[in-house]
């Protein structure tokens, strides 16, 4: 049973591949990458003509909310992996901030037993940090690491007693997972809702100002190099936490960092009709932050893009700003909305593809993430020139909490292969 | 002039905001002489309040009722808001009953404006959080003027809690327009993180702005939404940013002082200043009618508001 993928460019920063080559794939693994033209089609059961197009590694986004178990009405498991798969997705790993927590083995357990029976690709779940993320005491960690957590975190909240996160960072070195942190200082953040700076005042809004965040990733380092635990900065948005993290890498501390499509692409301007599609924490920032986002990304220091997806139904949005939930879905709009930084060159597409492919897979220590020769074929196939516009009507997610509806991109998903089958697009 | 809604003062042109000023000026002798203008006849307007305010929620209703229009009270607290129904269905039920305009009062920063795209009615910003309270804005003008004759050039200092003063947006946003400079003044706490930002020079404190002062606001500082990390007791605020007898010494012998009220008397302003010869708090209270029936009729009847004149 075989299938070929032929003429399009390959595109593996494992592999350092860069070409057109053909692919080919046999009993669900890649089997061989050749120059084109030089595999032989004859037992070939299935032919894909991607001419033009992009043949990528399945994408890995090691940042998203299933709200399963708990919020189903904003989105399940099937729903949230049937925007992943649209969105080039082949593995995710989802936060614990569910009803019940993630926190224990056994609703790791229930979130990989109906992950495996109604998901559309992979899901890693990523455990808590605190029991019911309250912050005063660790969660069954190793349970949770044993049923399949590749991480523990208690993003939405942050851990802000610097003991516990300390001992949550020593503990999870018995068992080979990095802490991630929503570093935001609580008090300090207290009631802001938007980034502080003369349209918070403008606005009338409270701001939320970025020395919350870089207090945070601060300490997070300090902790970093106390323990020698890895730590990763979920979606950083200041140009400050940035520069700590350049510094602490260069140190050669342990620190990974991610950063949203939002946060590389729009800035807290777009907050001035209050529509609440832009309200996320931490907030949307300034334009110089956006900037040295950029930066970091290409150069390296910002690991990976993860999108944050964080689905809320029309009731939690369609509200007074400051009672709208915070955050936005992402998985069908990264590629898209990431790829313009690609098409006017602030990134490469090699760090591009990393950023969303090896990067994240290190990171899970996933044996994903590759097109190398014998690994499973998760293979995502991208047009790079398509232009299109994201309508409402074309949302998988439970949640339309979106702003990029209606938006035109250049790039569009072709197909996403998990384990050599095509689970979504018709090539 | 062509006003749907009024839900900011910053949108308001220069002549927009002149307009009203002489709008309102014509129905100054309406209301001193204690008569009625029909330009709302047949209307309802509903006073649609998520916050208490009896002063403003009065003030629009007797507007409205020397307009001839009906006038509909609708209060309610966010916290029974948040018991069932959305601010969204609430106003679509208001819609439904078929009002030609709503007034409305929000504790939430751009709530008018969310309102106004979702039902299909002229709203009126009566103040929104920390964002705009405009016609508040627009009276303090129309009072400047009438004392002083002009707002060009004039020296306006405001004093109090303008990071989370709705009053302080609107009045920058109309007298920078009418070509006033305006200053604000507070303890550091409770200036905005970049007063400049909203274009206007400040001072931490109140002393080395009063000598070339035209006007002093003093802002009420709002015990409800005060908190022991922002300043350490009303009676070091006073002390230090008070209007009492002997900074108002310090004023030219033309200054007026103003205040949006209510009142704390000893706090940010003393009796014997709020109710000196320089005090004209209460003649904004009488100018906000005038300029609640100027807003309310460019709205609701601009044809109607031609026959005026104006």
């Amino acid at each position: 049973m075989e299938l070929l993928i032929r003429g399009g460019k390959i595109i593996d920063p494992s592999q350092k591949l860069d070409e057109k080559k053909d692919l080919l794939i046999e009993d669900g693994k890649i089997k061989a990458i050749e120059k084109p033209g030089k595999i032989p089609v004859s037992s070939v059961r299935k032919i894909i003509e991607a001419k033009g197009f992009w043949v990528l590694p399945g994408l890995i986004d090691i940042h998203v909310h299933l709200r399963e178990p708990g919020f189903e009405y904003k989105e399940t498991l099937e729903t949230g992996s049937r925007a992943a798969i649209a969105g080039g997705f082949t593995s995710i790993a989802c936060m614990a901030n569910t009803f019940p927590v993630n926190d224990s083995a056994s609703i790791t357990a229930f979130i990989r037993e109906k992950a495996k029976a109604s998901a559309l690709c992979r899901v890693f779940p990523i455990g808590a940090v605190s029991k019911g993320l309250k912050g005063e005491e660790l969660a069954e960690i190793g349970g949770m690491v044993e049923e399949g957590a590749r991480a523990i975190s208690d993003d939405g909240m942050t851990v802000m007693n610097s003991y516990l996160m300390r001992k949550a960072m020593e503990y999870s070195k018995a068992f080979g997972i990095a802490v991630i942190s929503h570093a935001e200082d609580s008090n300090l953040v207290g009631l802001g809702m938007m980034n502080e700076g003369p349209l918070s005042t403008e606005l009338g809004l409270r701001g939320n100002p970025a020395a919350a965040e870089e207090i945070l990733v601060a300490r997070d380092i300090a902790l970093c190099r106390l323990t020698r635990s890895p730590i990763h900065i979920a979606h950083l948005s200041t140009k400050v936490a940035l520069d700590h993290v350049i510094r602490a890498k260069e140190a050669g501390l342990p620190v990974t960092a991610e950063v949203t499509p939002h946060h590389l692409t729009l800035t807290d301007q777009s907050l001035r009709d209050y529509s609440t599609h832009y309200k996320m924490a931490p907030p949307l920032r300034s334009e110089k932050d956006v900037e040295a986002l950029h930066e970091g990304l290409a150069r390296g220091y910002i690991d990976m893009i993860a999108t944050d997806h964080a689905p809320h139904s029309i009731n939690d949005k369609a509200l007074e700003f400051d009672q709208a939930a915070n955050g936005i879905t992402g998985l069908q709009t990264a590629v898209s909305v990431t790829l313009a930084l690609v098409h006017n060159k602030t990134i490469s597409s090699k760090r591009w593809v990393e950023s969303m492919t090896l990067s994240p897979a290190k990171f899970l220590g996933i044996p994903h993430g590759t097109l190398k020769k014998g690994t499973v074929a998760d293979i995502t196939l991208l047009d790079p020139n398509e232009i299109w516009v994201y309508k409402e009507d074309q949302v998988l997610s439970k949640s339309k909490n979106s702003p990029f509806i209606g938006r035109k991109f250049r790039g569009r998903i072709k197909a996403t292969l998990l384990g050599g089958k095509i689970v979504f697009g018709e090539v | 002039m062509n006003l749907k809604h009024l839900l900011s003062a910053k949108d308001l042109s220069k002549v927009e905001i002149e307009t009203l000023l002489l709008i309102a000026r014509q129905f100054k002798p309406v209301v001193e002489k204690g008569e009625m203008a029909t330009l709302l006849q047949g209307q309802t307007v509903v006073n649609l309040f998520f916050e208490n305010s009896t002063r403003t929620r009065t003030s629009f209703e007797i507007a409205i009722r020397k307009l001839s229009g009906s006038v509909l009270n609708f209060s309610t607290s966010t916290s029974s808001v948040q018991k069932g129904e959305s601010l969204i269905d609430t106003a679509k039920n208001i819609e439904a009953m078929r009002p030609h305009c709503l007034v409305v009062r929000h504790p939430s920063a751009g709530s008018p404006g969310f309102l106004a795209r979702t039902v299909n009615l002229p709203v009126i910003n009566a103040g929104d959080g920390f964002h705009e309270h405009p016609t508040q804005g627009l009276l303090d003008a129309y009072t400047i003027q009438e004392k002083l004759g002009k707002i060009a050039g004039k020296r306006v200092v405001i004093v109090g809690d303008i990071a989370h003063s709705r009053v302080a947006r609107s009045n920058i946003y109309v007298l920078n327009k009418l070509g006033a400079s305006v200053a604000v003044c507070g303890p550091p706490t409770l200036l905005p993180p970049e007063p400049k930002s909203l274009g206007v020079d400040f001072s931490y404190r109140i002393e080395p702005l009063l000598k070339d002062a035209d006007v002093v606001m003093a802002l009420r500082i709002q015990l409800e939404r005060q908190n022991k990390m922002q300043i350490p007791s009303l009676s070091e605020y006073s002390r230090f940013w008070g209007i009492n007898l002997e900074r108002a010494k310090l004023l030219k012998k033309e200054a007026i002082i103003l205040h949006p009220g209510p009142i704390n008397r000893g706090v940010e302003i003393h009796s014997e200043v709020a109710d000196g010869p320089r005090s004209v708090i209460l003649d904004q209270v009488t100018n906000g009618i005038l300029i609640k029936m100027a807003v309310l009729a460019s709205i609701c009847n601009p044809k109607g508001l031609k026959q005026w004149n104006c």
